[in-house]
């Protein structure tokens, strides 16, 4: 079984939310399950500082040896940072999804009530499995 | 329902991804597959190609229906050795590729491609009616094992009396492997050194575990589809269903040297292809290596400025160029300002010869 942490939170799309609690700036990601299911990433595109995103759009993408899927923005707001690193070595998102592979940084704003707790994403994964 | 190979038990007590391919449950890989595709550059691989069909065709004019029913001169062939070759429909579309086996003078054992096998059998069914020849699928009863890269040698020796040394590149012979008894071929789809060891389906379990073992110390490990794909792609190999397809010929694909025109009688195919001989086809096969990072894959249209030129077959990351590649049917006069329409964004791509990799002998 994949790796979902109690203290996050996740979007149906396998991307995972950090820092919803505690404010205005969440940190983004995609989960070890999904990483699983892609295999080696080569090949991550993230959007710009700066960018305004709504929830649902997409802005990025992350390509691995067989297939090609995109990131989607969990929540509105700018986004604030995003992470060089996962860029030049696309493979952090395998081999640390929740940790050195996390992807972009979001200034939240506006609402946010679609996310899905642990409990609630595990359930959605083992259905998928 | 994906139908699962002797091996299957294997495969998911190794954590194994499966995924359907052709009808079959098969290993997509087992841990990352650029791991595994290094594996079989610098060491080796064990993979399990169950899928593939082996369609068997005996009698005394086996040989001449062979060379009716494909584009090679099979009858030409010793006894041990192994010819790529293909088969077409009548207006000279392939059908599949295939490795055709001589095993004995009357003997033939001809390697379909999962996809394509039953049509192969019935196609050659149909076409040795009138030889004295027996067609006879036998796919489902054989295991097919695959040790493949530069230690593969070294790691069957000790497994088997045979003579591997002086067993050729397409060469087969019968032996035992590990007690088991097998066909032991030199053949393979990786660009590497390797041999392909074909059993009897209630073998594959205890080879498999028996050559795990003795390929350990030699940094070899399982390898599934996802690599065997990126290998053969780096190797230039033509993959059915990417490269070849029934609307193309041997000729379109740059393969027409598999076609024998000089060879005695008619063959299906024959009148359709033998206008084609020396007329160049609208477009070739080619090497692309992407100058950014994303990759170009089948069905991108290739591009320079507003005009489509040609047609994204295979592509993938390479591991070993560290860079996307494909392979793409583009039009023959164009081989500058290449590009392909990746999502709407034309990435630029340099046109090279295949195949990208080669490996040293």
């Amino acid at each position: 079984m994949s790796n979902i942490p109690d203290d996050l939170s996740y979007t149906k799309e396998h991307e995972w939310v950090a820092g919803l609690d505690d404010g205005l700036t969440v940190t983004v990601g995609v989960t070890a399950f999904a990483a699983e299911a892609l295999g080696d990433v080569v090949y991550v595109q993230l959007p710009e500082v700066g960018a305004n995103v709504q929830a649902g759009d997409s802005v990025g993408e992350v390509e691995s040896t067989k297939s090609v899927s995109e990131i989607y923005a969990p929540l509105g707001g700018e986004v604030v940072e995003v992470n060089q690193a996962v860029v030049d070595k696309p493979d952090l998102v395998n081999t640390d999804p929740y940790g050195e592979g996390w992807m972009f940084r979001v200034r939240v704003e506006g609402d946010h009530e679609d996310l899905l707790s642990a409990e609630e994403y595990t359930a959605l994964t083992s259905g998928d499995s | 329902m994906s139908r699962p190979t002797p091996l299957r038990d294997i495969h998911e007590s190794l954590g194994a991804t499966l995924t359907d391919f052709a009808g079959w449950l098969m290993p997509l890989r087992y841990g990352s597959e650029s791991a595994e595709h290094r594996a079989v550059r610098e060491a080796a691989g064990l993979f399990d190609l169950s899928h593939m069909g082996e369609i068997f065709v005996t009698g005394p004019q086996a040989g001449q229906a062979l060379d009716y029913a494909l584009v090679g001169h099979l009858s030409a062939l010793a006894p041990g050795r192994a010819r790529y070759t293909m088969i077409t429909n009548p207006a000279g579309g392939v059908l599949d590729d295939l490795i055709v086996y001589r095993l004995a003078d009357e003997e033939f054992m001809v390697v379909a491609n999962a996809s394509n096998y039953h049509s192969v059998a019935l196609a050659l069914t149909n076409r040795a009616k009138n030889f004295d020849a027996v067609v006879d699928d036998r796919s489902d009863q054989w295991a097919l094992i695959a040790v493949q890269g530069p230690r593969s040698q070294e790691i069957l020796s000790s497994l088997t009396d045979a003579d591997l040394p002086s067993l050729k590149y397409y060469a087969g012979l019968p032996g035992t492997v590990a007690g088991v008894s097998a066909l032991i071929a030199r053949t393979g789809y990786t660009g590497e050194d390797g041999f392909e060891l074909f059993v009897a389906g209630d073998d594959a379990e205890a080879l498999w575990g028996e050559l795990t073992k003795a390929g350990e110390p030699y940094g070899m490990i399982p390898a599934g589809l996802s690599c065997r794909d990126t290998l053969r792609l780096e190797a230039g190999m033509p993959l059915y269903g990417n490269e070849l397809n029934e609307s193309l010929t041997p000729f379109d694909a740059g393969l027409g040297r598999v076609v024998k025109f000089d060879k005695p009688g008619d063959f299906v195919g024959r009148a359709a292809l033998e206008p084609l001989r020396d007329s160049a086809p609208r477009r070739r096969l080619v090497g692309l290596v992407a100058r950014g990072r994303r990759i170009p894959r089948h069905g991108f249209p290739v591009v320079v400025g507003d005009q489509t030129v040609g047609e994204v077959t295979s592509g993938a990351p390479s591991p070993t160029l560290g860079k996307p590649i494909a392979m793409a049917y583009v039009d023959t006069e164009v081989s500058d300002g290449l590009a392909v329409d990746i999502r709407g964004s034309q990435e630029p791509m340099d046109l090279v010869e295949l195949p990208f990799y080669r490996r040293n002998k």
